[in-house]
């Protein structure tokens, strides 16, 4: 045991044999509960040499690649490099060969200095399906949304029906994140109508693909260094040999996928929202106003410690699910719970974030305004906070047997 | 020759930290303070990784001076590509008495101790500010000694060393066994890759104390009184440079 788990282990001890069925319900579920206290020391220097990278290399740049719409590709290029875009692919393959703990903090610091690189990271995850066709220094992304539906993914109208030796897709995907950075995508796409959401497999497609376009750049209200595109497809023939898993299985792997995605999404939110609250502590100790630093007001403190308060229990949130996942548990409820929990944190901390900086937290001088506008989307993607309530509260009543 | 480099790095406040003087006066506030490797010594490890990757020296040993903590700066030194790491032990009071002779003696012993051909060093320490510890370690060692160097190149058993001074550049040629302390320009430190900072966690780290090293931490310096700087005045702006003239004359300046 480490100097820190000693610590944390000893001031747990009483509690151990408390003979309440929630705690046992609570340690049988998370056995490293009590390591959340401090992190284990190379997650501290991988913590630390993230927050290094982002505070030189990305928060100097963040406020011009949003305004100009600019991809940062040197720094995907050199996040790639110290091995960020491929954190649990093992060492010997290349990758980092860590956890998934590791993973959601090297997200969050990312995100604390740029918004959409850490969307690109937290999107990058997905590449274990597209692991066996591309090199891993490619992108790739994730066709779910259509036009006509995004929370409800069992309605999936795009087609794929076989011919001969392949399979041929016709359909529009939306909402798809590094769709023009890509060099291949899975979609989603329905084989058997009649079974529903049962009969949704999903393909992999190399991008540039005949048959497979992209539509324009969304203009977006925030993270808009990373491109949002429709990818349509028509006639678009893929080998057999593309479908990826069994028939029918798609929609199980598009749920488990969302599942890991989301721990990554909740990071990237904490990443915003801790940004939002160094920003407004940072305004509070220098802006003087009725005679000394905003700081000393009351109303200013109780902003700042709600603010806290609301990333912190997020941020456990989020470890906890990262925990869950990397001791191979079920985490479903636990990753719904992080990303609903971060992404309301972002969205609330921000918008605080300008409040304290009144007409500062306005203009573009200052990064309080961007915050808010990258803030929002998490709310609404890898799931929208409706469809982290409902997953949660089928988890919960699984669990109650009712 | 054992082609072993020894990169001594020294853990003190972070450079972003404002630093804080203690109420009584006796040093400076760093309980609860962000600390970090030295930039200098971020530079001498960069170093001691490229002349490895480049097969020129075989082992890089990164070296600390200080508390339980000094750990996480040899375990930063280990994820940049250090082969392993040697904590000397000092807390306490001897810790805040430690100096750049003591250390010298330090690593002038370890450097005997593990047959060492280079030791490489920051210049100074953003601390203290003494650019000593180098020119100490090699006078008692009698090794020659490139400061400040912003250039290194190995060739043979002799070093190429660019040095920035006050004039300009110098060009030496030193002999090996030798010690050199890493100016500004000499490198770019990378950042640490997170494969390199799992194989840090197998890498070891040997801990040892001064008296094992036959070392007396005795100090010779006795720190009297430590206070902030003056708070800056403001100036003030003149017409002429007659004007300049005669204000300086007035402040007895000239």
């Amino acid at each position: 045991m480490t100097k820190y788990q000693r610590s944390s282990f000893e001031y747990l001890k009483p509690f151990l044999f408390c003979p309440s069925s929630a705690l046992s319900l609570c340690l049988s579920g998370c056995r490293s509960l009590y390591q959340l206290a401090e992190l284990p020391e190379t997650h501290q220097i991988l913590r630390q040499t993230c927050r290094d990278y982002a505070d030189r290399e990305l928060t100097p740049i963040a406020a011009k690649l949003d305004k100009e719409h600019v991809y940062p590709a040197k720094q995907i290029q050199e996040l790639g490099t110290m091995g960020v875009m491929a954190v649990e692919v093992p060492e010997e393959l290349g990758g980092a060969g860590m956890d998934y703990l590791a993973y959601s903090l090297a997200i969050e610091e990312i995100s604390r200095g740029c918004a959409s690189t850490g969307v690109r990271g937290a999107k990058e995850q997905k590449k274990q399906w597209i692991q066996p066709f591309t090199t891993g220094e490619k992108v790739g992304c994730f066709a779910l949304s259509e036009p006509g539906n995004g929370s409800d993914a069992g309605a999936a109208s795009t087609l794929a029906r076989q011919e001969g030796d392949e399979w041929v897709l016709n359909g529009t995907k939306a909402w798809i994140t590094n769709g023009w950075d890509a060099s291949a995508t899975v979609v989603f796409a329905t084989t058997d109508k009649k079974l529903k959401h049962k009969g949704i497999s999903a393909f992999l497609i190399p991008m540039p693909h005949p048959g497979l376009s992209l539509g324009k750049k969304e203009d977006k209200l925030g993270i808009r260094a990373s491109s949002t595109a429709n990818i349509i497809l028509e006639d678009c023939r893929i080998p057999l040999g593309n479908m990826l898993g069994p028939r029918g299985a798609g929609f199980k792997i598009a749920m488990q996928t969302l599942d890991s995605g989301r721990i990554g999404i909740a990071s990237q939110a904490l990443g915003i929202a801790q940004a939002s609250l160094d920003c407004a502590a940072d305004y509070a100790h220098k802006r003087t106003a009725f005679g000394a630093p905003i700081g000393k007001l009351q109303a200013i403190q109780f902003k700042l410690a709600d603010m806290a308060v609301a990333v912190e229990s997020a941020r456990l949130l989020t470890w906890k699910a990262a925990l869950l996942r990397d001791s191979k548990k079920p985490f479903t409820k636990e990753a719904a719970m992080a990303k609903l929990a971060a992404s309301e944190a972002a969205t609330f901390c921000s918008h605080q974030a300008i409040q304290v900086l009144g007409g500062m937290g306005y203009v573009t001088d200052m990064p309080a305004e961007r915050h808010y506008r990258d803030a929002r989307i998490t709310e609404i993607y890898e799931g929208t906070s409706e469809i982290q309530r409902l997953v949660i509260g089928s988890q919960l009543l699984k669990e109650y047997q009712l | 020759m054992s082609g072993r480099v020894l990169v001594g790095v020294k853990r003190v406040i972070d450079y972003a930290v404002k630093i804080r003087v203690k109420p009584d006066n006796t040093g400076v506030v760093t309980d609860g303070v962000k600390h970090s490797m030295n930039p200098f010594c971020e530079i001498a490890v960069e170093e001691a990784v490229k002349l490895k990757e480049k097969k020129l020296i075989k082992e890089v040993v990164a070296v600390s001076c200080g508390p339980q903590q000094s750990q996480e700066t040899i375990r930063t030194a280990l994820a940049m590509g250090a082969d392993r790491g040697i904590h000397v032990e000092v807390s306490g009071k001897d810790y805040e008495n430690l100096g750049p002779l003591q250390v010298s003696k330090i690593l002038a012993a370890l450097a005997k101790k593990e047959d060492a051909q280079l030791i490489l060093l920051g210049k100074q320490a953003i601390d203290d500010d003494c650019n000593q510890t180098g020119q100490m370690t090699a006078a008692l060692l009698d090794w020659p000694q490139g400061t400040f160097a912003s250039e290194v190149s190995l060739e043979g058993d002799k070093i190429n060393l660019v040095r920035e001074i006050d004039g300009g550049l110098e060009h030496i040629k030193i002999n090996t066994p030798a010690v050199v302390t890493a100016d500004l320009r000499l490198n770019t430190p990378r950042y640490a890759t997170l494969p390199n900072i799992m194989k840090a966690k197998k890498k070891k780290i040997a801990t040892m104390k001064p008296a094992d090293l036959g070392v007396d931490l005795t100090s010779r310096l006795e720190v009297l009184k430590v206070e902030e700087p003056p708070q800056r005045q403001a100036g003030m702006k003149v017409e002429t440079v007659e004007d300049l003239v005669g204000k300086l004359k007035e402040a007895g300046r000239i």
